[in-house]
């Protein structure tokens, strides 16, 4: 007789549960559709969720100042190479020698989109934008310089502010 | 009970006016040979036609509840045109003959899936007057007939000369073969209720009442077990074992390419049709209009909504059913399959025999 309860409040209780799962899947069934049709809502409904990854990006403000001291962490973090930060020694006003920032040479064609290199940055200078339609015909289309013409590094009390990490 | 709203839409007039104005030119014999090749054209057109809107529906239901949207671009809003391209593609790939296949065997499997498929088809009662085999012992004749589809895949399992064919036709052959028994069972529930295996005579027993609200509780458990066994019996849903990807490529039908492939696929998806079709003429009572006891008004206006309609949406409905069911839960294992059967739902079913024997018996139902 022992067996038999088992047996039936075994059954009752796959039962249950299956009614479960039948009941989670026809909520799923009524909710909205995720799907994104491409290239019709290219400029309507298209959303890409906001951490998604698609291309490195350096941050310039208004003023055209970066945020970047040239350290190459970034550089040392990447794993396989993507970054080349060329810099040089400079003597500011005060006569210290100082490592200014030349160029930041990115290549996307080799970019694994890890965000090691953002994580590393001490002061926030780089992050990953949504900008993902990246397709060129030509390979050297890909290797991209991030830092703007002409600009420079922010000045000291600007870098006190909360730094954005992407 | 009133049953003059069985009358609106018979078409028993209407094909006896045809066969006596073909008697009129001709002999009877030939009459009837041609009645029966339009209806024999009539039924395979159906069949290619439900299939294609059954495929349409499964792509569309089956994203819904993964939350896509489905195909929808072939053939402008909606993706229409998706099913009607995918079956003039596969009309035109070759069919391979395997060089060390049986090729009498391999070459025969199809068409024996397809014409179980299709025997089992045309006994659907879609309307008053319109059932194609209508014998005394009709609920018989369709698991008979469906049963011939059992042998299809355990051919084409053998004659392919596959590890993976062998395997899947062996697997899908033990479960089929076991769920027709809580099948078989439960349709023998209904019989017991209606007092008759003639199918037109379970849709006319129904008049006053789908079986599903005549038998109390123990129709509407017949209706589930039911329809999990014959999703197993459509080789459907969490019990596709035989075409299990990852151990066994495509089980059974491997080795066929072509349309040969497409009468197993195409076969798939009428037995879904047929599943259906028939639970809707054992408890949701065929043709006949929903009636609510009481409202006069209501029932009515239900009864100028032909019996066509009733069928093929109720049917629908039930083929949702079996969908909602498919997408819902993973495939089992083979023994967690043949436990299913022959530790709860032979049982259960065979208890709910007895039950419904004994409230018959004693005059307990509606």
């Amino acid at each position: 007789m022992n067996s038999f309860t088992k047996y039936v409040k075994r059954y009752w209780r796959s039962t249950k549960s299956l009614w479960v799962g039948l009941h989670t899947s026809i909520r799923v069934f009524f909710r909205k559709k995720v799907t994104e049709q491409y290239p019709e809502n290219r400029h309507t409904t298209l959303h890409i969720p906001e951490r998604h990854r698609a291309t490195l990006e350096m941050v310039h403000d208004a003023d055209n100042h970066h945020h970047c001291i040239a350290c190459g962490l970034c550089q040392m973090a990447c794993p396989n190479g993507t970054i080349r930060v060329v810099s040089e020694m400079k003597e500011d006003a005060e006569g210290k020698k100082k490592r200014v920032l030349v160029r930041y040479e990115y290549d996307l064609g080799s970019c694994v989109f890890c965000q090691l290199c953002v994580n590393a940055c001490p002061h926030g200078a780089i992050r990953f934008t949504n900008e993902f339609e990246n397709a060129v015909f030509e390979r050297e289309k890909l290797h991209l310089v991030l830092n703007r013409e002409g600009s420079t590094l922010a000045p000291p009390a600007e870098k006190k502010t909360n730094p954005v990490k992407a | 009970m009133e049953q003059s709203f069985l009358d609106y839409y018979s078409l028993e007039p209407l094909t006896r006016w045809i066969h006596d104005a073909l008697c009129g030119v001709m002999s009877e014999d030939w009459a009837v040979f041609l009645e029966s090749l339009v209806i024999g054209v009539a039924i395979l057109l159906a069949y290619a036609v439900l299939a294609v809107v059954l495929i349409y529906m499964e792509r569309r239901v089956c994203g819904a509840f993964q939350c896509r949207i489905g195909p929808n671009r072939v053939g402008g809003k909606g993706g229409l045109l998706q099913v009607p391209a995918d079956v003039l593609k596969i009309l035109t790939k070759e069919i391979i003959r395997l060089k060390n296949s049986d090729h009498v065997l391999y070459e025969l499997a199809p068409y024996l899936v397809i014409l179980a498929s299709v025997l089992s088809f045309s006994c659907l009662p879609w309307n008053k007057g319109m059932a194609v085999i209508d014998l005394e012992v009709g609920v018989f004749f369709v698991l008979a007939a469906s049963s011939i589809g059992i042998l299809g895949i355990l051919l084409a399992g053998w004659s392919s000369n596959s590890k993976y064919t062998a395997i899947g036709a062996v697997r899908s052959g033990a479960m089929l073969v076991s769920y027709e028994l809580s099948l078989g069972i439960c349709v023998l529930t209904v019989v017991i209720l209606s007092g008759t295996m003639s199918i037109s005579g379970i849709v006319e027993s129904q008049a006053d009442g789908w079986n599903i609200f005549k038998g109390h509780i123990v129709t509407l458990i017949a209706f589930v077990v039911y329809l999990i066994s014959g999703n197993a019996e459509a080789n459907r849903g969490p019990f596709d074992l035989a075409e299990a990807e990852q151990e066994l490529t495509a089980g059974y039908h491997t080795e066929y390419s072509g349309m040969h492939f497409g009468f197993f696929y195409l076969a798939e998806y009428l037995n879904l049709f047929i599943t259906s079709g028939i639970a809707t003429t054992l408890f949701l009572g065929g043709w006949m209009p929903l009636h609510v006891a009481g409202l006069d008004g209501f029932n009515a206006v239900m009864d100028y909504i032909p019996g066509i309609v009733w069928f093929l949406g109720k049917t629908f409905f039930v083929v949702f059913l079996l969908m909602w069911i498919r997408w819902t839960y993973p495939r089992l294992r083979i023994d967690q399959v043949l436990n299913l059967e022959w530790k709860y739902l032979m049982p259960l079913s065979l208890l709910l025999m007895l039950v419904m024997a004994v409230l018959k018996t004693c005059g307990l139902v509606f």
